[in-house]
């Protein structure tokens, strides 16, 4: 097993972990993306959506672990990255300039990562470490949503994501080698329009929920 | 076709470092004068007389060359490497770039791989040995084949030439916001992984290559795309994914560990 170890622990393994990881985030988010929108259904559909969500039980507490697992496997490797990247140049230019190749997005993935990060922590006491005795997910998610701030906190997360994955889409594929003149244009569209599409999608649904309370 | 010359007058603040791991420092030259078709390199060898005439040390730089094919010269000119100019070397840079009064910061490649010999000089046998390490061929070639007896599609040979372009001058280092030296190792990589001569040892190499990549203290490629932007040679990226596949293939398919 010391190959898998020496082949994952050098700058590419590092990064397919990144990449491989990514990827599944990005799945995640458009599943649950999709189940969110059932809040545009009402009370009674976006209950009923979690209910059936939480009656695949040991299922759903599979996949929970695993989710986390890649969390943790995608942030650690990212700070190692991130550190490992400041010490590669000790000191810094006296002016530094865009040449045309990074992006917004590429240029902020540690912080957004992080942001992200300090994001889904809150996210999980809002709404899964919470006491659901005598209320349902739909009220609980109304009930903060009254609260601007929070409207306001969860959108701008969301725009943070959309940024993450403006690079990180098409940054995963040419990690795993997936670069080539005939796909790649259509790959860059593709990853702009996720990002859009997460940014958009979960971003307003907050703001929704403000206007309906 | 020629372009009338001009005289211009630029503020040069230029990165003076007396040894390695001293502390240096941006000094300020007032440089009146200077022809626009002059290069960037002739700039500086007539900041340099003025020095010397003054009792004072010239500026230290690499070249040799001075027509873009040997990768000695190099540094880094109001934050782009190699000056402004696509697919051009610093010794190609002309000054008609710039205009009257610009003020034009020069600082050295910045790399731990790469620490500082003095002035603009930088220390870039770290590439040298991840050639070492695997960029060449050592299988019996024998003797020259006949024309045609091994064929090799006119695109193959294309790209391979393309990698093979590379003057190893470590602008994409310097360039990189993460000091990787990716955009190299995948042309060294690729013009050999790309023909049959190269292809017995490409699992190895890759392996092996990579490995001293990242014990040089180089930093991990992002994808950040400035090394393509900034290369003299305009090495393209679609090298780095076919670095990252022959990598990962020698790593999980190869019988190298
Ligand atoms: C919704 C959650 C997230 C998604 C969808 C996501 C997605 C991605 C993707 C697709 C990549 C590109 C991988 C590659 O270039 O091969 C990436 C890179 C990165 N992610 Fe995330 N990520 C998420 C959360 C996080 C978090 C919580 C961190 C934590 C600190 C983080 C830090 C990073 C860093 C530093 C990189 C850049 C790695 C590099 O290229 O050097 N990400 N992410
Ligand atoms: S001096 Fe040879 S490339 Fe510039």
């Amino acid at each position: 097993m010391n190959w898998l170890f020496r082949t994952l622990g050098a700058s590419i393994g590092k990064k397919l972990m990144m990449a491989l990881t990514g990827l599944s985030f990005i799945g995640f988010l458009l599943a649950h993306l999709a189940g969110n929108l059932t809040i545009y259904g009402g009370n009674d559909l976006f209950n009923a959506y979690a209910e059936h969500l939480h009656a695949l039980g040991p299922v759903l507490t599979v996949m929970e672990w695993g989710l986390l697992t890649l969390a943790m496997v995608h942030v650690i490797t990212g700070l190692t990255l991130f550190y490992q990247n400041l010490q590669a140049r000790p000191s810094r230019y006296q002016v530094t300039k865009w040449n045309g190749g990074r992006t917004a997005g590429s240029a902020t993935m540690p912080y957004t990562g992080i942001i992200i990060l300090a994001f889904v922590v809150i996210h999980l006491f809002n709404f899964h470490f919470v006491n659901k005795e005598g209320t349902t997910i739909f009220q609980i998610v109304t009930e903060t949503f009254a609260n601007p701030l929070y409207v306001m906190m969860y959108a701008a997360a969301m725009v943070i994501v959309g940024l993450h994955v403006s690079h990180g889409f098409w940054s995963l594929f040419q990690t795993v080698g997936a670069n080539h003149p005939k796909y790649m244009p259509a790959i860059q569209i593709l990853g702009l329009f996720l990002s859009l599409v997460l940014g958009m999608g979960f971003g307003f649904i907050p703001v929704y929920l403000s206007f309906m309370a | 076709m020629t372009q009338d010359a001009k005289t211009i007058n630029i503020t040069l603040k230029v990165w003076r470092q007396k040894g390695p791991g001293v502390k240096g420092k941006l000094e300020t030259y007032q440089v009146n004068n200077i022809s626009t078709h002059m290069s960037f390199l002739e700039m500086l060898d007539v900041v340099n007389e003025d020095l010397a005439v003054n009792g004072k040390e010239p500026i230290e730089f690499d070249n040799d060359c001075r027509e873009g094919i040997c990768g000695m010269c190099g540094a880094v000119v109001n934050g782009a490497a190699h000056g402004p100019g696509k697919g051009m070397t610093l010794c190609q840079l002309h000054m008609r770039k710039f205009q009257n009064g610009d003020t034009i910061v020069v600082e050295p490649w910045r790399a731990r791989a790469f620490p500082i010999v003095k002035d603009l000089i930088v220390d870039r046998s770290a590439l040298d040995r991840i050639i070492q390490a695997g960029g060449y061929v050592s299988i019996n070639a024998g003797g020259a084949p006949d024309g045609n007896a091994v064929p090799i599609p006119q695109e193959i040979a294309e790209k391979a030439m393309d990698a093979a372009a590379c003057i190893g001058c470590g602008a994409c280092v310097a360039a990189c916001p993460n000091a990787s030296a990716m955009l190299f190792v995948s042309a060294k990589v690729s013009q050999l992984a790309l023909l049959p001569q190269g292809k017995p040892e490409a699992a190895k190499r890759a392996l092996t290559m990579l490995r001293q990549m990242d014990d040089c203290g180089f930093g991990n490629c992002s994808n950040e795309r400035e090394c393509e932007a900034v290369c003299p040679k305009e090495i393209s990226i679609t090298n780095i994914a076919r670095l990252n596949r022959e990598y990962l293939k020698a790593g999980f398919f190869s019988e190298f560990k």
